[in-house]
This record gives C-alpha cells, sequence and structure tokens, in this order.
C-alpha cells in the first residue's frame, strides 16, 4: 500500500507565553514541533505498512527548516521525505496550501492513501485535509481512528468518530483520511532509524518542481485575509477566598446555594 | 505589506509585536520574510510610520459579479431530525448580520421529511428556507451534501454561509469551500461586519488560543465560515414569524463512502457542550486516581466532568472530556476548575461560563485571570472537604 502522510511543523503552542508588558507573542525559545496530531496520522500509516507492505511518504510545506520535522518521521520509519519550499508558497491560507500540498502528491505520483492529522494546533482549521481531498478529486474521512484494510482493491473499512458515538464507513482507494487520535499513539524514533533519517535525503521541491497556476499560491492566492491580530481579552477581578481548605469549601457551598445550584428547596 | 526603509529607525518595535516572527532587522532597517501573513501588526506597532499596511494583493473578484451575491445562509445541521442547538444560534447571529447588511437572512435544510422545521426556522429569524428533501439525504455524507450545497450556492448566490463547527460542519465546509474555490474561516468565536469594507469579519482564535485573529474574505462569493456551538446565544423564538419556502430539486448523485453502520457510545456519552455545571480536572489532581474526586463532585452537582488537555494527553481522561481550543467549547452555569493552571488553549474553551470556581496551588496561575471566585490550596484537601459540605448542605 502506497501512503502519503501530511505533516506540519508547529511552535508547541502550549509553551507559547504572552508578555506580559508588551502583550505580544514571545517566540523565543518556543520549540518546534511536529504537530502532535500528524504524528498520530503517521503511526497509522506505519502500521497498515508494516501490516501490508508498501511505503509511507512524508509531505510537508513551509520553510527549509521544516526539513526537522521530516527527520523526525524518516526516524519514526517513514520510507521518503518531500519539502515544498519556496517563497511563492509562503502565507498561503488553507485554500491555497491544499492545492500546493495536491500538487506535491501529483508530483510524487501514484498513492493508495493519504492520510493528514485532524489539525494543526497553531492554525487548527481542520481545513486543509478536506480541501486537499477536493483538489484531488478523490474522497475523504475526518476523525478517522481505525482502518480495516482487505484485499487488494478491495474497499477498505474506516471507523470514524461521530458527534455522537462511532461510524462505520466503507470506501475504495484512493482515499482521504484526517486523523484525530490512533491507538496507542506515535511509536518512539528507534536508533537505526534515527541513524537513517541523518543519512536520508530530504526532496526539496521549489515552485518549478511542481504543477500549478501561479496566480493561486502563497498569499496572492489566497481568498482570506488576515486583517488584524490582537491579544485576547483578559477579565481581572477573582475573589479570592481565604482561610483553610474546610473554610474554603464551606465558602465555595454557600456560593453555590445562592447560585440554586445545590440546596434548592431546603 | 511595505516597508518605507526611509522611515524605518531599525527601532525593532515591529519585530516584536509580529505574531508570525516574519519581521527581522538587517543593517538598522527592518524587512520582512515569506513569514509574513500581511496581519497588519507591524503597521499600527510602528510609531515612525514606516509601514504600510495591506496585501496589495488583487486576486480577481470582479467588483460587478461579487455585488451578485446577496443574503446570509445558516446551514441547518441535524440530529435526529431535530435542528441542532448551533443551528438556532447562528440563526440568531446572522439576523443580526443579515440586518446590518440590509439583506435576507435564509436557512438551508437537507434531509429526509423534515419540512415541519420550517416554522421552527422561521420562529428563530429567518425569511426563507431552502429545502431540499430525499431519502439520500437522510444521514449526513460528504459526497453528497458537498454536491447539494454546490449546486444551491451556484443557483441562489448568498453572500455568505454560516455553519457549525460540529464534526459534519467541519467535515462538510471545507468541501464545499474548496469546490466553489472560496475562503473559509474555521471555528470562529466573534462575527460582525466590517465598517469599512461591509464585509463580514471573521474572529477566530489561533496559536492556541494565544491569539486572536480577525480574517476578511475580500474577492471572493461567498463568503464562508464555521462557528462553534455555545459561542453564539440562540434567540428568543417568536412563533409569530413567518417566512418563504424554496423547494429546491438538486441532481442525483450517488457517494462513493458507503455507510455501514453507526454504534452509539456504550457509556453515556458526554455531553459537556449542554452541561448546565462542570467540573474539571487537570494535571494538578496529583494522580489518575484522584479524578474519582472530580467525578464524585460532578455526580453530586448534576453536572458533567471536564479535563484539561495535559490530562487528556496524559491519558488519564478520555479525549471526549476534553475542553479548551482543540476540545470543546463550553459554556456552563458553573465551572469549576481543580487543579488546572489554565493554559490559554483551555481558557478559550470555558470563559464563556457564567460563574467561575478555580481551586489551585499556584496563587499566579492563570485560570485565576479568567475565575470569579479563587481558592488557593491542595485540591485534594480542598474537594473531600467541599464535597463533604455539599453532602451536609442537601442531607
Amino acid at each position: 500500500m502506497k501512503i502519503v502522510v501530511c505533516v506540519k511543523q508547529v511552535p508547541d503552542t502550549t509553551e507559547v507565553k504572552i508578555d506580559p508588558k508588551t502583550n505580544t507573542l514571545m517566540r523565543q525559545g518556543v520549540p518546534s514541533i511536529v504537530n502532535p496530531h500528524d504524528k498520530h496520522a503517521l503511526e497509522m500509516a506505519l502500521s497498515l505498512r508494516d501490516q501490508l507492505g508498501g511505503s509511507v511518504t512524508v509531505l510537508s510545506m513551509g520553510p527549509m527548516q521544516s526539513q526537522e520535522a521530516l527527520r523526525e518521521c524518516l526516524a519514526m520509519g517513514a520510507d521518503h521525505a518531500v519539502l515544498l519550499s519556496d517563497r511563492a508558497f509562503g502565507g498561503a491560507d488553507t485554500l491555497a496550501t491544499s492545492y500546493t500540498l495536491a500538487a506535491g502528491i501529483r508530483k510524487i505520483g501514484e498513492f493508495d492513501l493519504i492520510i493528514c492529522g485532524k489539525q494543526a494546533i497553531d492554525g487548527d482549521t481542520a481545513q486543509v485535509g478536506p480541501e486537499m481531498a477536493e483538489h484531488l478529486g478523490i474522497p475523504h474521512i475526518t476523525y478517522a481512528s481505525q482502518v480495516e484494510a482487505g484485499a487488494d482493491g478491495a474497499p477498505v473499512r474506516v471507523h470514524r468518530d461521530g458527534e455522537e458515538g462511532t461510524e462505520i464507513l466503507e470506501v475504495k482507494l484512493p482515499v482521504l483520511l484526517t486523523v484525530t487520535h490512533y491507538g496507542d499513539g506515535p511509536r518512539l524514533p528507534v536508533v537505526k532509524g534515527i541513524r537513517r533519517a541523518f543519512r536520508a535525503e530530504v526532496d526539496v521541491w521549489s515552485v518549478n518542481d511542481v504543477e500549478v497556476d501561479r496566480n493561486v499560491l502563497g498569499l496572492k492566492g489566497s481568498p482570506t485575509q488576515v486583517r488584524r491580530i490582537f491579544s485576547p481579552d483578559k477579565r481581572c477581578g477573582c475573589e479570592m477566598i481565604p482561610g483553610d481548605a474546610c473554610a474554603a469549601a464551606s465558602v465555595v457551598a454557600t456560593k453555590l446555594r445562592e447560585l440554586r445550584i445545590i440546596g434548592v428547596g431546603s | 505589506m511595505k516597508i518605507n526603509s526611509e522611515l524605518c529607525s531599525g527601532c525593532g518595535a515591529c519585530a516584536a509585536a509580529c505574531p508570525f516572527g516574519a519581521l527581522v532587522i538587517k543593517g538598522n532597517k527592518a524587512e520582512k520574510t515569506d513569514a509574513c501573513t500581511d496581519c497588519g501588526a507591524c503597521a499600527s506597532a510602528c510609531s515612525f510610520e514606516a509601514i504600510q499596511a495591506g496585501s496589495g494583493t488583487d486576486n480577481g473578484g470582479d467588483a460587478h459579479d461579487l455585488n451578485s451575491y446577496k443574503g446570509v445562509w445558516v446551514y441547518l445541521e441535524l440530529k435526529d431530525r431535530q435542528l441542532r442547538g448551533v443551528a438556532l444560534e447562528l440563526l440568531a447571529q446572522g439576523r443580526k448580520l443579515a440586518d446590518e447588511m440590509g439583506q435576507e437572512l435564509a436557512g438551508v435544510l437537507l434531509g429526509d421529511n423534515v419540512a415541519d422545521l420550517a416554522n421552527e426556522v422561521f420562529a428563530n429569524g429567518a425569511d426563507r428556507l431552502y429545502l431540499v428533501e430525499d431519502p439520500c439525504y437522510g444521514r449526513y455524507d460528504a459526497d453528497q451534501y458537498t454536491a447539494a450545497m454546490t449546486e444551491l450556492i451556484n443557483t441562489y448566490r448568498p453572500a455568505v454561509i454560516l455553519l457549525g463547527a460540529t464534526h459534519n460542519g467541519r467535515d462538510l465546509a471545507p468541501r464545499v469551500a474548496a469546490r466553489i474555490k472560496t475562503g473559509l474561516t474555521a471555528d470562529c468565536t466573534g462575527l460582525s461586519i466590517d465598517a469599512e469594507t461591509g464585509l463580514v469579519a471573521w474572529t477566530r482564535p489561533a496559536f492556541g488560543g494565544n491569539i486572536m485573529a480577525t480574517i476578511l474574505c475580500p474577492n471572493h462569493r461567498p463568503q464562508m465560515g464555521t462557528v462553534r456551538p455555545r459561542v453564539f446565544k440562540r434567540a428568543e423564538p417568536d412563533c409569530g414569524r413567518t417566512g418563504t419556502i424554496v423547494r429546491a430539486k438538486t441532481k442525483a448523485t450517488t457517494s462513493r463512502v458507503k455507510w455501514i453502520k453507526s454504534i452509539k457510545s456504550l457509556k453515556e456519552s458526554v455531553n459537556l457542550e449542554d452541561a448546565e455545571i462542570i467540573v474539571a480536572g487537570g494535571r494538578g489532581m496529583g494522580k489518575p486516581e484522584s479524578f474519582a474526586l472530580v467525578s464524585e463532585l460532578a455526580e453530586l452537582l448534576g453536572g458533567a466532568v471536564g479535563a484539561s488537555r495535559a490530562v487528556v494527553d496524559a491519558g488519564w481522561m478520555p479525549a471526549d472530556h476534553q475542553v479548551g481550543q482543540t476540545g470543546k467549547t463550553v459554556a456552563p452555569r458553573v465551572y469549576i476548575a481543580c487543579g488546572i493552571s489554565g493554559a490559554i488553549q483551555h481558557l478559550a474553551g470555558m470563559q464563556g461560563s457564567d460563574v467561575i470556581v478555580a481551586i489551585n496551588r499556584d496563587a499566579s496561575a492563570p485560570i485565576f485571570t479568567v475565575a470569579h471566585y479563587g481558592i488557593v490550596g491542595d485540591v485534594n484537601e480542598v474537594l473531600p472537604a467541599l464535597i463533604n459540605e455539599i453532602r451536609c448542605a442537601t442531607a
């Protein structure tokens, strides 16, 4: 089975802090990581490959620094890595990003399965996966948690996390899946993998390497534009309840009674 | 965005203000890099008027053609043949946008035998209902729903479409947007009309809720966005309101994805969004076993159990309990945060709660910036005491 996994290098948003004086984002010292959902997508792909044979190619779009993220994927066991990197791709919204990634996938060639993380933790849009499937003209299934592959050419069964439970769906390949969480989570890189990842080539493709309409790339080709960036509102005026655990608990119970949450009618 | 290097003093205020780290100071002058998204944060920060905001891009968009798109649409998602709460919330907010634009508000309903919902749609603010009834729409399906929505959009040409940011809403919206080739803004928490351009200003959190961004879609129609449940309040229904039903027929399509079956979660599904009371625990609980205290208090108050991302990532609680930017957005009457420090992505998901009580050992934890009542202490002491108090009060 030929699988392409799309990954994004993101700032670890759990480590992002706001400068209390200037109210701006402090980026210094914020580590770059492989988007956590993408690692689950990669784990799903590697498990399928280990079970059925085939290959896993990881694909990313971003600055040259994103090669680090791709090397981490190679260390986990991916077979090939491709980075789409060019000034022309920069500043893209989800439509332009998905268009560019789709062009990268066409150049990679034949595939059975594309797997993406549900969303990236910096943008949190969850849009690039389904938009990419549309550009490629293939079906997609979001929030996939499990794949049961059949015999060659037979449809695969996909478990999808719905709003009210699990849906079991059947689809013929090729298909694009997005993944929130897979199995026991992503595997750790092994020593052999790390060594191989250092030696392995990451293919870097520029705008000249892919077949694209330059008018719909990057910032220029993005229908949505950022108008303004600002810090979220902060409320102040928290009433601190003094005293030991018992005293504080008693005050909270009184507040809950006043709010008619407890002891109503008694 | 353009930098006038003659006016630039190289002070670096722009680089500090840039949320994307896209500005560097080289040779005592500011320079932008590929990471620039033209958000304009640098222009506001510059004291020397050396930065001119604006993309200067013109990607198509014939003004006459753009103006031929009219009206605000709300995609009406169903659950067991009833309108989902978020559909009613979007009708209320869509009504405000439509009034400000001086245009109509319409609901779009795909389903099987659902015409009886029309009165509820009108009572909640719509002037018009596009109704597509066919057995094939009895269950959500990406292929069929995308084909139907695209056909309706191309026929009736709305200016704006709002969808709920539910699993299915976030499945459908990007597929439709990519087919129409228009802009889509995800997971909005604020919607208004931009005074200058008359466009919808879509406001949403980014970087895990650390910053807010306002997005416009100037040259493509319709302008599309998804909105989280519980962000807007639904309106008081006006049963006297009426509207026009437009029965639309769509071309039959077959789906490439076959539905086999649905399995409802075995356990009582966690319905955080509808809970009136939520007791949530974080890493400050110390160990997974301590979560029993959180569950006990929640049960005592008739509420639901929430969790921070840290404890979900650590495997202490299943993901469907997660509150926050990557989990659920909640707005209960009372939210009790136990041992949650309050990472901004958690706050983004719960700060709309009516009353927030926070218990945390660290007095400087950010959770206290959004809480109404705060207790600095060990949750493993405060919670048993609180459970005991409530037991006595309700006995």
